[in-house]
């Protein structure tokens, strides 16, 4: 018995699926043929009657009645007609597209509120959506390579330091590529590149190109395919093998027109025959993920064997085995770096490697991580703010809708209907709004993914993308039953008989929407107290970072990457350049001229330096910066001179080895003695110290600095040349006078342009200036947005009372008195608003006190500053309803009801 | 009971409409209502119009089938007939309306036993 059950209830569901899924269809094909549908009926129903008036007849009824008798058979044809909508289509889909045309009805009628609803939403969600794809695809979206799980980031000192503390040897390379168990693959590229090292001839003037050396298997470990062509094969990694070179597609098309017969030919790269192997797709953007902020031309073999005594050269990163975890790799990393040699020539140099495993992501975006957050949050907030804005505004319009909706309860709307029916009108606005802000946020994330110079990593592949539009729906929906809900179950709770009575003017109902619509000012004067105290707290800190002491001058300086020829010896280095930098200097306009072979805050190299005496077992840990330099380029580039004497040009490569130090140096070597004249250990050689400068930024403005010297170029060998100028005319109008002096110097000078020594330094404090700028943004749209608040809140209590304020005035109060209590009341609120977001600023300035430089998070001139601003803006907001109440004619006033 | 009709169960009017179809074969809307009228004696409470959304919702399913057609004298009418799935639905659903109605009674006669004073 019960297994028959079982067993037909099975075949009842299975054909009643079947069924159903007929029906469903059904349903909807029936939704779009309305009209027909109905047309049948109707004829249906029509023959349905004749049939029955006819049978009456045949029953011998006279006509009249017969009809009458059939009809009332039928029962209400309406009903009928109803229920056959009802069971045939999709009824709930017919309210919908019902209350969806009433609500663009009334929207359109009130044009001014309809305008300014979508505005503040398309501002709120053009700004959330504009962030979230900043969030996700530098925070949240994998790196762009397949698997990018996988890849890790293996650097010295803890990722400390210089770039010389955080690479490795060829050596080291080879030996952990070897020794390894946990990774498929462990890949290098050339840390020490700079801007313009390649220089292009063959296309007219010569052409600087930026380059990178990168080890054979660079591509296949991150898994980048070639766009065309091939990658490196093994004849062009070894010494004196073929030159070969990749081009990145944005370059291949700027140069090469995207010609892809450019592909097997040979192009001159640095006066060297090199075959063009292929083309790297534009998707894998190497500066976006290794150096934010920078562009990458051309890519070139890494020979090992050429680099095996550069020392420190080469940046490992490394791809996983498919179930090994980073904890794995750097357990193995702990065991193996100890083993290796800086180089294998000098068996002493083994033991002084660590190994230190990042995942690549964290290790690209990781310190973004907080900043970002608080973009975030910040943007929340506006989002908030924009809802309890449009929770006022539509709080102001039910009450203006009271009587409507009463009238529409009566007439049998249940209240479900009616709050339906608001939350379709608040769905319909956000939808708008929503559409709206997608445009500002497509325009934002275009014009940032095309600002390739802020030093952001993975910004040129930022976009919106299906994840924010779905982010996008899920803000539009949560603001619109946000803002929607609340207005819509105030008022559909409203007594009908209260409402339909009330005349709108001083009765309860009135005075409730009066404090819910003050509670909502005051908590948006709270939200946007909270943006503003963070982002004078973050703006304080950015003004205190380009207020800092660099160490040099950086206004009116220029530096161009220039080439010269000293036949490959070192003698002959001092009298080229002398010769050079004074045909510079006879330029008009050109006060001062020199060249160091690094520039601070581009890139840098350590050594190390100590005093001749210590034991070289004690020998400090952190290796010390170092520019090899001309005479005068400490005065051309504005650093201070502050003891002791620059390099002349008779400090020649036979003359005793000298230095200069950094008052850093001085300091940890020479405490409290004078440093001039000492003898020191540089990189090996005996120097002598004969002077001292004071401390530069070397590696970013909010890095103190550390161990800095400076070598002369007569006795060091640079590596490259950055002629620096400073000008009392721009740069630009230069340019083309010291080009021709370089070309005629020396004819292979590549075509470059004077780098503004300001670029640098804005190049360093963009990520900063970047976030200060949004969250400024913010800030001041959350101002605007609290002020509109505190306006319409006013304005329309000012409305409401003008009979009140009427008979006051006909009883004596002065324009002055009226004015005031105006004031006296919006200030009333904007003081609650303060107060709690003050206290609230308080407690979460804390979360972004790593963000700060230089400031306090409670730093009481930013808190005093945003009270201030706040209250003004509050008293001005106020005023304008104010001045409109002192005017209010008394006899006009009780007058009109 | 006198005149107080009685009202249709939730359901039951689409079973009425299938054991119609089958029995009379194929029927146009207000031959169905007066169908059903004349067995159940006039004692349900029937709206006629209210049998249209039942014949929609069983033409969804795909349980009838409707063409339009002309009547013994001459009318326009639209025509329902069964289909075989229909016939096998009518199947299933008469025989949970019989275990139901026998189990029903037994139950209320249990209770006629029992209350009994």
């Amino acid at each position: 018995m019960t297994g028959t059950t079982k067993s037909s209830s099975k075949t009842v569901s299975k054909t009643s699926l079947a069924a159903s899924l007929r029906r469903a269809f059904g349903r909807l094909r029936s939704f779009f043929r309305r009209k027909p549908l109905d047309q049948e009926l109707n004829d249906e129903m029509a023959s349905h009657i004749d049939l029955a008036i006819e049978e009456n007849m045949r029953r011998g009824m006279p006509e009249e009645e017969a009809r009458r008798q059939a009809l009332v058979r039928f029962g209400g044809v309406q009903q009928a007609r109803e229920q056959h909508r009802e069971t045939r289509g999709l009824p709930w889909m017919d309210i919908l597209m019902q209350d969806v045309r009433f609500t663009c009805r009334t929207l359109r009628k009130d044009r001014g509120f309809t305008i300014v609803a979508i505005l503040i939403l398309g501002l709120g969600v053009g700004a959330n959506v504009a962030v979230f794809s900043v969030v996700n695809t530098i925070l949240l979206r994998p790196l762009p390579f397949h698997d990018a799980q996988q890849l890790v980031w293996i650097t010295g000192n803890k990722g400390e330091g210089g770039q010389s503390s955080m690479t490795y040897s060829v050596d080291a390379y080879e030996d952990y590529k070897a020794a390894n168990q946990t990774l498929q693959g462990v890949t290098a590229y050339f840390a020490f590149y700079g801007q313009g090292d390649y220089k292009l001839t063959g296309y007219g003037d010569p052409q600087p190109v930026n380059g990178v050396p990168v080890a054979g298997n660079f591509f296949q470990v991150l898994g980048v395919q070639p766009k065309l062509g091939r990658l490196f094969t093994p004849e062009e990694l070894v010494k004196g093998g073929r030159p070969a070179v990749l081009l990145g597609e944005p370059y291949w098309r700027r140069q090469f027109h995207a010609d892809p017969n450019i592909v097997g030919q040979t192009i001159q790269l640095n006066k060297t025959p090199t075959v063009v192997a292929g083309v790297i797709p534009a998707t894998f953007d190497f500066g976006s993920v290794f150096a934010p902020g920078t562009r990458m031309d051309i890519f070139v073999p890494a020979v090992m064997n050429d680099m095996r005594e550069w020392g420190n050269v080469f940046f490992f990163v490394g791809r996983m085995k498919p179930d090994v975890g980073i904890g794995q790799v750097q357990a193995e990393a702990d065991m193996l770096f100890p083993r290796f040699y800086h180089s294998k020539k000098q068996p002493e140099s083994k033991g002084d490697y660590t190994g230190t495993v990042w995942g690549l992501k964290e290790y690209v975006s990781g310190k973004l991580h907080r900043s970002l957050v608080v973009l975030w949050g910040a943007v929340g907030l506006i989002m908030l703010i924009v809802c309890v804005n449009l929770s006022n505004l539509l709080l102001a319009r039910s009450a203006a809708r009271g009587k409507e909706f009463a009238m529409r309860s009566v007439l049998g709307a249940g209240r479900g209907r009616l709050i339906r029916q608001l939350l379709t009108e608040s769905l319909v606005l956000s939808a708008a709004g929503a559409v709206l802000g997608l445009g500002i946020a497509y325009a934002v994330v275009t014009w940032l993914a095309h600002q390739g110079s802020i030093a952001l990593p993975l910004l040129s592949s930022i976009r919106v993308d299906a994840s924010a539009l779905g982010w996008t729906l899920v803000i539009a929906v949560a603001a619109a039953v946000f803002f929607g809900l609340a207005p819509g179950l105030k008022m559909s709770s409203g007594d009908l008989q209260e409402s339909l009575k009330d005349s709108g003017h001083g009765a309860s109902v009135g005075r409730k929407h009066d404090r819910m619509r003050s509670v909502l000012v005051v908590s948006e004067v709270a939200l946007a107290c909270i943006l503003l105290v963070g982002a004078g707290l973050l703006l304080r800190s950015f003004l205190h970072v380009i207020d800092i002491d660099l160490g040099f001058q950086p206004q009116r300086a220029a530096a161009m990457a220039v080439s010269f020829d000293d036949g490959n010896k070192q003698e002959n280095v001092g009298p080229v350049l002398e010769n050079m930098l004074d045909h510079v200097k006879a330029i008009p306009g050109i006060e001062a001229a020199g060249i160091s072979d690094m520039l601070p805050l581009d890139r840098n190299r350590g050594w190390n330096l100590w005093r001749k005496d210590r034991n070289p077992d004690q020998a400090p840990e952190t290796g010390t910066f170092v520019q090899i330099v001309t005479p005068e380029y400490i005065k051309a580039f504005g650093m201070r001179l502050i003891k002791g004497r620059d390099f002349s040009w008779n400090d020649s490569t036979h003359a005793q080895h000298v230095v200069i130090i950094n008052e850093y140096l001085a300091r940890r070597e020479w405490p409290g003695q004078d440093p001039i004249g000492r003898l020191a250990v540089t990189n090996g050689e005996i120097s002598q110290v004969i002077g001292v400068v004071a401390d530069v930024k070397e590696t970013g403005l909010e890095t103190d600095p550390g161990a800095e010297m400076y070598l002369p170029i007569t006795q060091w060998g640079p590596a490259g040349a950055e002629l620096l100028v400073r000008t009392n005319l721009p740069p630009d109008a230069l340019a083309a006078s010291v080009m021709k002096v370089l070309r005629q110097l020396n004819p292979g000078q590549p075509a470059t342009e004077f780098r503004p020594i300001q670029h640098l330094v804005d190049h360093s404090v963009s990520p900063r200036k970047f976030f200060v700028l949004l969250v400024s943004i913010f800030a001041g749209l959350g101002l605007f947005l609290a002020s509109l608040g505190i306006y319409g809140v006013i304005s329309y209590s000012v409305t409401r009372q003008t009979q009140e304020i009427g008979i006051r005035m006909a009883l004596g109060a002065t324009r002055s008195k009226v004015q005031l209590s105006v004031i006296g009341k919006t200030l009333r609120l904007a003081a609650i608003g303060i107060a709690v977001g003050a206290v609230l600023s308080f407690v979460l300035a804390r979360g972004i006190a790593s963000l700060l430089y230089g400031t306090e998070p409670t730093d009481p001139v930013t808190f005093a500053g945003m009270v201030v601003l706040l209250g003004l803006v509050a008293l001005v907001a106020g005023y304008l309803p104010a001045r409109r109440a002192s005017r209010i004619d008394p006899m006009i006033a009780l007058r009109t009801n | 009971m006198g005149d107080s009709k009685l009202d249709l169960l939730q359901g039951t009017l689409d079973l009425m409409v299938l054991q119609t179809l089958a029995a009379m074969g194929s029927l146009h809307g207000y031959g169905i209502a007066r169908r059903i009228e004349q067995i159940s004696g006039d004692e349900v409470l029937l709206n006629q119009g209210t049998i249209y959304a039942s014949l929609v919702r069983l033409q969804q399913r795909g349980w009838i089938d409707a063409a339009w057609g002309t009547s013994d004298n001459n009318r326009k009418a639209k025509f329902y007939s069964i289909t075989e799935t229909g016939r096998k639905q009518l199947a299933q659903d008469a025989a949970y309306w019989e275990r139901l109605a026998g189990v029903m009674g037994r139950v209320l006669a249990m209770q006629n036993e029992g209350g009994g004073q």
